[in-house]
Order: structure tokens, then C-alpha cells, then sequence
């Protein structure tokens, strides 16, 4: 199996404040891969790290085999159409209907014509299953579960490799919650995707992840999911078999 | 190379190979593009060596359709790629998102949007009055209960006032030096080069020092209100507030307008002195004038009222700039291009309120004979 990312005693800190203290964790080709850990233990600062967004104070991102701080800015901007991300808050452009909200990505990175523009990102926005008349409206007038799947929609709009999902189900109902796990494995397995995803949504855990990173301590315990279940560190026992995972299990 | 293409009379084999991917887009479509459907009835494809993605797949699908329409059967020898039944099935539901249209140029938009706006500008006459009067409800309110929030108040005089000063200082001498230059230019034609004192002196006083002030003022705080209450408009921050049973227009508009109105006559008594010290640095260096001859005949010139009647305006003018400020930002909706839309019309309409009131002004006074 081919490593896609990987990340070697990356560390982070903000001033005196050590976030990482050696994060070391591989995604390889073809896997759902879940980040965790708890409030301020800084995934969303690993995900900013990976995506080359910031600078680790010391340690290597390798993406594609390639080292990021050894990328020019024209290599950089290069390899940023070959992964897609969501953020938190889905963080689409608000003066842009969805449509152009896809059409984005594909404008900066793609010559196409005005037609392909059009349907391309369309088929996208039906790909994530939102309905057609959806392309026109404006982030503002989306509900929490159409901005996610907006959101997904412009990740993939430029058929990327690897998809970086921060939180992508955080603040859904569990229906919708489930839904966007469905699509999510529907899409992974028909476009071949590698995930790299922070969640906190046991349930998503389960049902999308073959492979869990548990930031713990500034470091990063990584195993299968069946294992990491098992394993004996206080803060992942207490998160996998604390009072909602046992309710969950009952 | 994408396409291996063998032609044997009426068919064609063609042969698909390598990365099919959207970032090679151009290519892939150049190619498709210059296989010649004439005199084709077969066309049979193998793609077993090619990795199509949806980009990839949508273009194979597209040149499908076209060789269909040109009367071309087509076949898969072996499978067909996964993702273009993928491709297939977003394909329902056709509809046109034509994102290019030009609105404007469709004559019955054009109407349309001739209406949305007339409809709009009268809301946002009404809405403005409406928003006035909250401000004096909410201010009547927080009068009888003693609640002004004196440290807010402080905090927006310091931010619309004391950082204020060196650029209206700045502007207020560099416009008397102008004023007395552009005066003396003139007036020395006639040897009346004294009343450039006149002219200085009364003019600052009564007008360009204020005007400018709230001019300078309007363009730094005007916009730095919209900016302020429009983020936090967008941030559901106002609805926060509302939800918790603070009014705010008690939190947010009245302290600043409060500031504004005590902040802009003091900023006008900084422009008011250092305007009259410029001229009369002029006069000594261009006219030769004394100092002490300038003070004299500036004394003659300022009648009792010159200066009231310029600062009696700087409330209003803040009333103004303050509320054209706060009630755009409290409009923002939805994006940040409202942001900026109105952050900018702000601006622009504080600017127009104030020149066109201290006109109003100049009619009065002339009619009370001030």
C-alpha cells in the first residue's frame, strides 16, 4: 500500500504553548482514515499543517512523496488541486451561489469551456445529492445539511485523490448525520477516494473508518479501528467507552 | 496520448489509455475533438487501460453522445468504466444552470429589477425613520434607567476622537494653508491682503473646519460601524444578543452614537485651532504679516457667534454619521459582498447627509441673520 501522507515528528507551538509534540501518522491509499482527540488537542492545526496552510515549527509533511517545505509556491499551488478539503463551517463563498461555488476550484485550475464549466459542476452537485434547483441558491439560503454537502460538493470538484473532511457531520441531526456517512462511503468506494477526516461523531467513526489517529498528549496513537478500541491509554478508553458509547452500544 | 484510434472502412476501435483526469482536461478534449464521425456506423471502445475520474468520464460520455447523434452504434469491448455509469446517473434531471446570463440585457429582468429596487430604496426610507426611532426609544430607555454604559461611550470616543487627531490636524492645517494662499493670491490684487485674515479665520470657523472634520470623520468611523455591526450582523452576534433580551441597539448603536457626539465637536475645536494657527503661520511667512497683527485683525474679524455656529453643527453631523453607519451595518444579510456594498454606501451616505445639512444650515443662518 502506497502512503499518501505522511507526517514525521511534526511539531507545533504557539508561543509557549506546545500543541504537537511529535506527530507522526501515514494515510495510505484507498482508506477512511479518522483523526480524534479532544477539545484544543489540535487536529484542526494538523489538518492546517498537512494542507501546507501552516508551517510546522519542525518535523516533515510528505504528500504524494513529496516534501511540502521543499515545494516551490508554483509546485505548492499544483498539489492543492489534488487533494480537496471541507471546512467546519463549510466555509463557502457567500457572494457565490453554489454552482459558482464549485465552478471555482475548476476556474483557477481548469480550462474549460463555458458549457463543461456548467455541467461539470452540476453533475457534482447531484453526485453529493442535493437537488438540481440547488445549484442557484446562495449558501445563506442552504440548510446545515445542504452547506456540508456543498461544501463536499466544491471539494471534489476537482476529482482529487484525497479528501481532507474537518468535522463534516458536526452539527447535523443524526438522520442527516447518517446520510452524509452513506454518501461519503458511497463516494469513497465508486471514485476510489482516500478520506483523511476529523470527527467527534462516534457513530461516523464507526461506520466510515478503517484507521484511527488519536491525538493524545501532543502525540499521535494511530491503529486499526478494531484495535484502537482496545487500547489501553486512559483518554482513548474514556472516549470509546465512556457513558455515550456505552449508551451507544446498548 | 489518450485515444488509440484504428479505423477498418465503417468501424472504428478505440483504444483508451492512460490517466484520464480533469487536470488534463484540454488534451483529453483535443483529442475526442479530432476523431471524424463521417461514414461511421461502429464504434467500439476498450478502456480497460485508461483510468477515466468524473471529469474524464463526463468528457467520454459527451463524445459518446455526439457519436450517437451522428448515427454511430457504440460498444464496450470488456467493461465499461465504473465511473461513467456514475456520470450516467447524475444525469437526470436535466436542467440549465446558465450562470452566464446577463441579466440586464433580458428586457423583462430589466423591469423586474427596476421594481426590486424602487420597492427597496422605499423600504430603506421607512426603515431608516423606524430605525431612528428605536434609537430614540432605546436612548429614552436607557436615560430613565441610568443606563448609558459610560465605559462603552468612553471606549468609541477614544476610537472615533483621540485617534482621530493627528489626521484632522493634519487636514485642517493643510486646508487653511491652502485657504490663505489661494485668498492672498487673489485679494493682493486689490491690496486687501489683510482680509485673508477674514477669510481664514471665518471661513474655519464657520465651515471648513467642521465640514472636513465630519468628512474625515464619516470616512474612518462611518465605515468602521458598518464594518463592525455588519460582522457581527453575519456572525448571528445581533441575534445572539436579541435572544438573550439585550436590546442592541442599547449595546452597540447608542454608545456609539453617544461617542460620536462627543467625540466630533472636540475633534472640531482641535481643527477649529490648529486651522487658525496654519493661516496665521501663512500670513507671517507669505504676507509678512506679524503674528501679533494676525491676532488683532482675526479678534476684529470673529464675531461672538463664528464660532458656536460652526460647533453647533458637530452633534448633528454625528448624529448623522453615526446613524447612516449603524443602521447599514444592522442591514447586512447574508454575504460579505452585502458587507462591502454597504460598509461603502455608508460612506457615501453620511457624506451626502452631512454637506447636504450644513447647506441647510447655511440657508438658516443666513435667514437669522447669523
Amino acid at each position: 500500500m502506497r502512503a499518501l501522507v505522511e507526517v514525521q515528528g511534526v511539531v507545533n507551538r504557539f508561543g509557549a504553548q506546545i500543541v504537537h509534540n511529535g506527530i507522526d501518522m501515514q494515510v495510505f491509499e484507498g482508506e477512511v482514515f479518522g483523526i480524534i482527540g479532544g477539545s484544543g488537542a489540535g487536529k484542526s492545526v494538523l489538518l492546517r499543517t498537512i494542507l501546507g496552510l501552516r508551517r510546522p515549527n519542525a518535523g516533515s509533511v510528505r504528500f504524494l512523496g513529496r516534501e511540502l517545505g521543499s515545494l516551490s509556491a508554483a509546485e505548492l499551488h499544483g498539489l492543492k488541486a489534488s487533494y480537496g478539503v471541507t471546512f467546519q463551517q463549510g466555509a463557502l463563498f457567500s457572494s457565490l451561489n453554489v454552482c459558482q461555488n464549485v465552478q471555482l476550484p475548476m476556474l483557477e485550475h481548469l480550462r474549460l469551456t463555458p458549457r463543461a464549466l456548467d455541467e461539470l459542476a452540476l453533475m457534482r452537485v447531484q453526485l453529493v445529492g442535493l437537488p438540481p434547483e440547488a445549484a442557484l441558491k446562495y449558501p445563506a439560503q442552504l440548510s446545515g445539511g445542504m452547506i456540508k454537502r456543498a461544501a463536499l460538493a466544491r471539494a471534489l470538484a476537482l476529482d482529487p485523490v484525497l479528501l481532507f473532511l474537518d468535522e463534516p457531520t458536526s452539527g447535523l441531526d443524526p438522520i442527516s448525520a447518517s446520510a452524509f456517512d452513506e454518501l461519503l462511503i458511497y463516494l469513497q468506494r465508486e471514485l476510489k477516494l482516500t478520506v483523511v477526516m476529523i470527527t467527534h461523531d462516534l457513530d461516523t467513526i464507526f461506520r466510515t473508518c478503517s484507521r484511527v489517529g488519536v491525538i493524545v498528549d501532543g502525540r499521535m496513537i494511530s491503529d486499526t479501528l478494531e484495535a484502537i478500541v482496545h487500547n489501553p491509554n486512559a483518554w482513548i478508553k474514556s472516549y470509546f467507552q465512556g457513558e455515550r458509547a456505552r449508551r451507544r452500544g446498548s | 496520448m489518450y485515444l488509440t484510434a484504428r479505423r477498418n472502412a465503417d468501424e472504428l476501435k478505440l483504444e483508451l489509455s492512460g490517466e484520464w483526469r480533469a487536470l488534463r482536461f484540454t488534451d483529453i478534449e483535443a483529442e475526442l475533438d479530432s476523431v471524424d464521425f463521417a461514414g461511421l456506423h461502429r464504434i467500439s471502445i476498450a478502456a480497460a487501460q485508461a483510468q477515466l475520474d468524473l471529469t474524464g468520464a463526463w468528457l467520454l460520455r459527451d463524445f459518446l453522445e455526439r457519436a450517437r447523434a451522428a448515427g454511430a452504434i457504440v460498444q464496450f469491448q470488456g467493461l465499461e468504466p465504473a465511473t461513467l455509469a456514475l456520470v450516467e446517473r447524475c444525469k437526470t434531471g436535466d436542467i440549465t444552470a446558465n450562470t452566464h446570463v446577463i441579466e440586464w440585457l433580458d428586457p423583462e429582468r430589466a423591469v423586474e429589477s427596476l421594481g426590486r429596487r424602487a420597492v427597496r430604496g422605499a423600504q430603506d426610507i421607512t426603515g431608516g425613520v423606524s430605525f431612528v426611532g428605536r434609537i430614540s426609544v432605546a436612548f429614552m430607555r436607557a436615560l430613565r434607567h441610568l443606563r448609558l454604559r459610560p465605559v462603552s461611550i468612553a471606549r468609541h470616543v477614544y476610537d472615533t476622537g483621540a485617534t482621530a487627531v493627528p489626521i484632522v490636524a493634519l487636514i485642517a492645517f493643510l486646508i487653511s494653508v491652502i485657504l490663505a494662499y489661494m485668498g492672498a493670491q487673489q485679494l493682493r490684487k486689490f491690496g486687501a491682503d489683510i482680509f485673508v485674515v477674514d477669510l481664514v479665520t471665518v471661513g474655519v470657523l464657520r465651515e471648513l473646519g467642521v465640514l472636513l472634520t465630519a468628512i474625515i470623520v464619516a470616512g474612518r468611523s462611518g465605515s468602521a460601524f458598518a464594518a463592525e455591526i455588519g460582522a457581527m450582523q453575519l456572525n448571528e452576534e445581533i441575534d445572539a444578543l436579541s435572544a438573550i433580551g439585550v436590546d442592541p441597539i442599547e449595546v452597540l448603536v447608542l454608545p456609539r452614537l453617544l461617542g460620536l457626539v462627543i467625540a466630533l465637536p472636540l475633534l472640531t475645536l482641535v481643527a477649529d485651532i490648529i486651522g487658525l494657527v496654519g493661516g496665521g503661520l501663512l500670513c507671517h511667512a507669505l504676507l509678512d504679516m506679524p503674528l501679533v497683527q494676525y491676532l488683532h485683525r482675526a479678534q476684529g474679524a470673529i464675531a461672538s457667534t463664528t464660532f458656536w455656529v460652526g460647533v453647533v453643527k458637530a452633534p448633528i453631523f454625528a448624529c448623522l454619521i453615526a446613524i447612516s453607519g449603524c443602521y447599514c451595518g444592522m442591514r447586512v444579510r447574508d454575504s460579505s459582498r452585502e458587507l462591502g456594498r454597504l460598509t461603502t454606501l455608508a460612506v457615501v451616505q453620511s457624506i451626502f447627509f452631512v454637506i447636504l445639512v450644513d447647506a441647510l444650515f447655511a440657508v438658516l443662518f443666513m435667514e437669522l441673520d447669523i
